[in-house]
């Protein structure tokens, strides 16, 4: 193939010439890596790309494959406190009027547990996968803006940091994952708890909002020559889809967060209906972004699912066109269902008829992407292993979960179940079978990518049985308590209402699903240390990442691939067709076109850089001090500005010219 | 895994302006979610003047002149700022410093009217929840104001070091000039918003 066929005149227009004219310095050119052998490639491509070594070097970093480990590790340990709330909670409801856990406390737990698994593990680790995976995807070096993106977990850490502080002075949030006023309004939430949930949401906000615009570039201009629309991989499409979802939904929570801190802080009434406000519009704001989160969840693990069956099941996606549009059709409608969270706040019924209509429409394009799935499966030739159960389990548990969501969808059966353990039961269905699995079996699936080495394959079969068994046992139980009546968020209940044995099973079903975690990490630490050595495509996968060593140098790739292919490593494998020409003393990467990834120029990523760390500590500083004051945001506008200008100002380096 | 050489891509340009470079992507995703936040603080704006028959609450109507000003100030600079746009396309260090330094001043202008502005709404943020949207809007808009002339002042100072000539840099004037766009459209409905939709009930 040469160039002419993947670059028309069209799309290399006269600016090679413009690049040439008026006041520039002309380029530095340095050595190219064209007609370099392997071992001189390597040597200049690992001098280039490092991360430099030391204390300061490593807090530098801005290769995405280190933020990702730091935020996969990071999102685990807060799944691990999450869950460890979850367990506190359950031992004291495993029998009636225990009193291992006061009322204030349990309000703690319960509101630490849905802020710590939604802000801190959920989105976080699906858009870490992402980080980690998009990159060696499509093919590039680094993901769009690494500096930006290490910022993003500096933030993330910082928010984290600060909630869970707070929780450890008893100071952590007390009214619910999503702090409705006015229980967290000035009137009623006195002291700083409140404060707490709205700054550390801004936090955690900030940074998936910068991830979601690096990942939006990152797959619409630095997809390998060739990769043109019809050829991007199923989970970069999800990746895709959710960044646009983050980019829509996180701005209303932000703007819930800043309203009620300012009603808080400064006096304003937007929530205060005596003075003109309204309630309610908590319940809007909050919920235009509350249920796409839900889908920000759930669409990265669809596209996990998506690479993991054709994976096994030998064969390309069936109807990859069709897959696509569900999940773009997916993001569409996951906005116009935020109403039946609020049914039973009195709404006009027509409104909240519509919003059943759109609640059951979205069931549409999720049965398409199962159907999909399934025809994959029948059509190809399964080879069961870790990453597929997990997928099966999947099918089983979200499927339960959906259907039970097509239930709450009508107003009726809503109103009956409001705030009962049915809606506990509903959630975490969906999240855990819709998510969690997923994720585990993504786990499984890319573990020998990331490290080199395979987890246990006889382990993971364990892990699996335990977590489906325990899952099931915990939660579908709460099914059967709900529609007795018990509500959530009680921190005990009386004997006499017979509610007993059945928490006690729960709770049993509660323990059996950590441990099954408590396996998963063993299985993890085990397989990094003296797992089997992997090779670079173990599981004989056709996408790009699987295309370089396991783990990947830190330039991932020493030659980027030219792309022909959905699956480009079953189209290509005798030899696969690779680029050309780049400089290699310098970090350049390929800027292709929108729609038909033609290679248009060749950009110059970010080097290391410690200032995103020290912009995030400036910034983490200002939120957690304007929990006491308005004039934190004057005194830190100082060093904030300090900090980007030290980010920004070009050092001299190869890659700041040009 | 084997390879074969394809292309090769040596003769690619290394710098691009709009649409061809990765950061006016990133722009233009800051605007979508920025607008985002703007239409949401809009939103709540309107659900509550429709919510209350009597909106305004019996506040008295804004003066609307330093608004008025500082809109006109926006609109007029967007000339300059095309024509900037024209000569960092040119890559031409002259003109691009001059206009630098001519949007600077048309960022700071705006800037001291705004601060006659927020005593020109007749009302303060905690009198009712009418005067705190107006404050909250006038102060989402004034934020994104000041970052962005804040912005603008550094860029130049840029542009007069010799790290200036670089494709790289005039890249990001012309992606300064397109933020800046974006910080004058989004005022126009903030600024109706403001202090002519309370005229209308």
């Amino acid at each position: 193939m040469s160039s002419a066929d993947l670059t028309s005149e069209r799309d290399l227009p006269p600016e090679r010439e413009a690049s040439a004219r008026g006041d520039i310095a002309p380029e530095r050119d340095g050595p190219r890596d064209t007609g370099m052998d392997d071992a001189s490639l390597h040597r200049w491509l690992a001098r280039t790309w490092r991360t430099p070594p030391g204390i300061i070097g490593a807090l530098s970093s801005v290769d995405h494959k280190v933020i990702a480990r730091r935020y996969l590790i990071t999102a685990f340990l807060f799944l691990c406190l999450g869950g460890l709330n979850a367990v506190a909670m359950r031992i004291q409801l495993s029998g009636p009027q225990r009193g291992l856990i006061g009322p204030d406390l349990y309000n703690q737990l319960f509101t630490m547990h849905g802020v710590t698994m939604m802000f801190l593990f959920a989105v976080p680790i699906v858009q870490a996968t992402g980080i980690y995976l998009v990159p060696l995807m499509v093919g590039t070096r680094n993901i769009a803006f690494p500096r930006l993106n290490a910022f993003g977990y500096w933030v993330y850490v910082s928010g984290g940091l600060f909630a869970w502080v707070s929780f450890a002075l008893s100071m952590a949030p007390d009214v619910g994952w999503f702090a409705y006023v006015p229980l967290s309004g000035p009137e009623f939430g006195p002291g700083k708890r409140a404060d707490v949930w709205a700054q550390m949401i801004t936090y955690t906000e900030v940074s998936s909002l910068a991830v979601a615009v690096a990942t939006i570039v990152t797959v619409l201009k630095q997809r390998a020559p060739g990769m043109s629309l019809d050829k991007i991989p199923l989970y970069v499409w999800a990746l895709l889809v959710t960044s646009f979802v983050v980019v829509f939904a996180m701005p209303a929570v932000m703007i819930t967060s800043t309203f009620l801190i300012l009603d808080r802080l400064v006096g304003t009434h937007i929530f205060n209906p005596a003075e003109g406000g309204d309630a309610l519009l908590f319940q809007h704001l909050f919920w235009f972004f509350g249920h796409p989160e839900v889908y920000i969840i759930f669409l990265p693990a669809t596209g996990m699912v998506s690479s993991i069956i054709p994976a096994f099941a030998r064969r390309p996606a069936f109807g990859h066109l069709g897959l696509v549009l569900s999940l773009i059709a997916v993001g569409f409608l996951s906005f116009g269902l935020w109403v039946h969270h609020m049914f039973a706040t009195g709404l006009p019924k027509l409104g909240a008829s519509f919003f059943t209509a759109s609640s059951m429409l979205i069931a549409i394009p999720n049965g398409v992407q199962i159907f999909c799935w399934l025809a994959t499966l029948w059509d190809g030739r399964p080879v069961i292993r870790t990453p597929l159960l997990f997928v099966f389990g999947f099918f089983f548990t979200f499927v339960i979960g959906g259907l039970t969501g097509v239930m709450l969808a009508s107003v009726p059966l809503d109103l009956q179940v409001h705030d009962t353990y049915f809606v506990v039961a509903h959630f975490h269905y969906v999240l855990i079978g819709g998510s969690v699995f997923p994720l585990l079996g993504a786990a499984y699936f890319w573990f020998p990518k990331i490290t080199g080495r395979m987890m246990s394959e006889r382990l993971g079969r364990w892990h699996f049985w335990l977590a489906l068994v325990g899952f099931n046992a915990a939660f579908f139980p709460m099914h059967i308590v709900g529609l007795w009546g018990m509500p959530r968020r009680v921190y005990t209940y009386p004997a006499e209402l017979g509610w007993e044995n059945i928490n006690l099973f729960i709770s049993a079903g509660a323990v059996l699903f950590f441990l099954s975690f408590v396996l998963f990490a063993f299985n993890l630490v085990h397989g990094a240390l003296r797992g089997t050595p992997a090779g670079d495509n173990p599981w004989d996968a056709g996408t790009l990442e699987w295309a370089t060593s396991s783990p990947p140098p830190s330039y991932n790739f020493a030659r980027i691939p030219v792309v022909t292919n959905v699956e480009p490593l079953w189209a290509e494998r005798v030899a696969l067709p690779v680029a050309s020409g780049l400089r290699v003393d310098a970090r350049e990467l390929i800027i292709s076109t929108v729609a038909e990834a033609h290679p248009d120029i060749r950009e110059k990523s970010a080097t290391p850089s410690i200032w995103p760390l020290l912009a995030a500590i400036a910034v983490g500083a200002t939120f957690l001090y304007s929990i006491f004051t308005p004039w934190a945001i004057v005194w830190g506008a100082a060093p904030i500005a300090v900090t980007l200008v030290g980010w920004f100002w070009p050092k001299g380096d190869p890659e700041d010219e040009e | 895994m084997n390879q074969r050489p394809a292309i090769d891509l040596a003769d690619l340009p290394t710098f691009g302006h709009g649409p061809r470079s990765p950061t006016w992507w990133g722009t233009l995703g800051f605007m979508a979610l920025e607008g985002m936040g703007f239409a949401l603080a809009a939103g709540a704006y309107l659900y509550l003047a429709t919510l209350w028959p009597n909106w305004r609450l019996s506040a008295p109507a804004p003066n609307h002149w330093p608004g008025t000003i500082v809109t006109l100030l926006l609109v007029v600079s967007l000339v300059p700022n095309h024509m900037l746009n024209r000569y960092a396309k040119q890559c031409a260090m002259g003109p691009v410093r001059i206009g630098m330094v001519v949007m600077s001043l048309l960022g700071l202008a705006p800037l001291i009217v705004r601060w006659f502005e927020f005593p020109a709404l007749n009302i303060y943020w905690d009198t009712n929840a009418y005067g705190s949207m107006i404050w909250v809007l006038l102060g989402l808009h004034t934020t994104h104001l000041i970052t962005d002339v804040g912005d603008t002042i550094v860029l130049t100072v840029l542009m007069f070091t010799r790290h200036g000539y670089s494709g790289r840099r005039f890249g990001d004037v012309g992606d300064n000039v397109f933020y800046w766009d974006f910080v004058v459209l989004t005022w126009i409905p903030i600024y109706l918003l403001i202090y002519w939709v309370p005229r209308l009930g």
